[in-house]
């Protein structure tokens, strides 16, 4: 195969330039000394940082998205590995028709999403609630996991099971000893990515919150759609230094072209 | 029914009574509002018409909407696969060390907000933004360019956020390939356009075809890009919604324009995949 010639290295660079241009200026900005978004900032200081820990509802709004982030993933992986194991293993009546149910929240247009959660909790009385935002998380990110899970059934030596299961192994001990280790890395990984969707989610949730349960994506945009001042950079800042931790982990425990493609661990 | 299918909606069952009572319930019930009257003091009436849709279709203020939202979506993903599909082509062929930083930086984005990206935006474009201070100290322009509140810098945040998936879905495409054959063209001669064009471009095509599905329809259901950088100046569908359920409230009319939404991404979803079955069918089997 050819190596890169200089042009194709100029391309990327600018790419990656294009790539990180956003994500720098916001981190610079937090720096600021000053009262209001400048970059390059005129000086270095922590004051916007600070700033944080006297507005506590951007901290309660951290709290909530990470319980809120925590909750769904871990229902919608309780939920979607038998389902996953289900439709991975061989055909049955109606499992086309139940494979593309779990997949259409992501055909279905975020905001669509939004407005019919909306209508039902409200109808429910839940509208707002900690438990109605985990079940509709719950909904949006269970495709993520179910592809995830399903690569790994995929590459499930069936050979095994059924070793197990002449040697009178139990139908629990052979899920538990044989099927759930192999899956694991498809479900850890899928936890992951629906963890980080729940936690980055705002088109759906924003209609579906209260103010006591608003989570730190629609804390922030209705903090940057009213004023424009640091503050919304620094938390910002703080956010994307906890994203790039969790992505590095993820990297080096998944690949993480491998976990957003949706295959299975090489 | 035997008894593997049994068992097997044994297993979906938990799952299945989730989207059932929280997705395909709440669904059946926004369609049903759509068709609902409203007025501003007796609130959502139970009566059924189609008053909502006369109203979307018969107003030319919406078609402009409509408009805007597919036109920011069309270019969108053409500018994603012009510059995704390169940049995915130059990473198949990085070596193992750079490719793996250069990966992080291209798609790990992804995983940040799309609002913490979006502010990022807001700075770079403003009237005192980043771009315009740079441009005119170096007096390259006297005035600032406006940016903000404009279509086009909801097109460059919006391919910001989109390109990782060209990228991701395009170089899954190229890791497919047999080497091979690149080799082969190359030892016959083939000059690297040559290569590029007729046989790595040809190979990638699936992959671009998928991107641009999955770019298209999120860009054009895009919420947090468009109402910052768009503001109420410039609305596309999914803050015309918003605005319809949060500030004037007329549910049933915002419930009728989300439906019509829903059927126009779905139909250029469907139409899209039967076309690329039709013509690429073998190569996803």
């Amino acid at each position: 195969m050819r190596q890169n010639g200089p042009l194709s290295i100029l391309f990327s660079l600018v790419f990656v330039s294009f790539m990180l241009a956003p994500i720098v200026v916001v981190i610079g900005v937090s720096f600021t000394p000053e009262g209001f978004l400048e970059f390059p900032p005129s000086g270095v200081s922590l004051r916007w940082f600070r700033a944080i820990l006297d507005n506590p509802e951007f901290i309660t709004a951290a709290w909530i998205s990470l319980k809120l982030g925590i909750a769904s993933a871990t229902l919608a992986t309780v939920l979607a590995v038998p389902a996953a194991l289900a439709i991975g293993r061989g055909r049955f009546a109606g499992r086309d028709a139940l494979q593309a149910l779990f997949l259409s929240p992501l055909m279905v247009p975020t905001v669509v999403l939004g407005i019919a959660f909306l209508r039902f909790l409200s109808l429910l009385g839940l509208n707002g609630t900690f438990i109605g935002l985990m079940l509709c998380h719950a909904i949006i990110i269970t495709p993520f996991i179910l592809r995830l899970v399903l690569a790994s059934v995929a590459g499930l030596d069936r050979s095994v099971e059924k070793a197990a299961i002449s040697l009178g192994a139990k139908p629990l001990t052979v899920f538990r000893r044989v099927t759930l280790p192999a899956i694991m890395p498809g479900m850890i990984g899928g936890w992951m990515l629906a963890f980080i969707t729940s936690f980055d989610e705002l088109t759906v949730t924003v209609f579906i919150v209260n103010p006591s349960t608003t989570t730190l994506p629609v804390r922030l945009f209705s903090h940057i759609t009213q004023t424009t001042d640091p503050l919304v950079a620094s938390v910002s800042a703080v956010a994307i230094l906890f994203t790039v931790a969790l992505m590095l982990l993820i990297d080096r425990l998944y690949g993480l072209d491998r976990l957003l493609i949706g295959e299975g661990k090489r | 029914m035997t008894t593997q299918t049994s068992r097997a909606w044994l297993l979906s069952a938990p799952a299945l009574v989730l989207f059932a009572v929280l997705l395909l319930v709440p669904l059946l019930m926004t369609f049903m509002l759509s068709f609902n009257s409203f007025d501003f003091y007796g609130g959502i009436g139970t009566d059924l018409s189609l008053a909502n849709y006369a109203e979307v279709l018969g107003d030319s203020y919406f078609y402009e909407i409509f408009g805007r939202t597919f036109l920011i979506a069309l270019i969108t993903t053409a500018i994603c696969a012009a510059i995704g599909v390169p940049q995915a082509y130059i990473l198949y062929r990085m070596s193992p060390f750079w490719r793996s930083i250069t990966v992080l930086i291209v798609i790990g984005p992804l995983l940040i907000s799309v609002v913490v990206r979006t502010l990022g935006w807001a700075i770079l474009l403003g009237n005192k933004g980043v771009i315009n201070t740079a441009l005119m100290d170096i007096g390259l322009i006297e005035r600032p360019i406006r940016m903000m509140y404009t279509s086009g810098g909801i097109v460059l945040a919006l391919v910001h956020v989109m390109v990782p998936f060209m990228v991701l879905a395009v170089w899954a495409a190229l890791q497919r390939q047999d080497p091979a054959t690149e080799a082969a063209a190359e030892s016959l001669g083939a000059r690297p356009r040559t290569i590029f064009f007729r046989i790595i471009l040809p190979q990638a095509i699936p992959g671009v075809l998928s991107g641009s599905l999955i770019v298209f329809s999120l860009s054009a259901s895009a919420f947090a890009t468009p109402a910052i950088l768009g503001g109420r100046r410039v609305k596309v569908v999914s803050t015309t919604v918003y605005d319809e359920f949060l500030n004037t409230l007329n549910w049933p009319l915002g419930a009728a324009i989300a439906m019509l939404l829903l059927v126009a991404v779905l139909i250029v979803m469907l139409s899209w995949n039967s076309l690329v079955e039709r013509r690429y069918g073998e190569v996803f089997e």
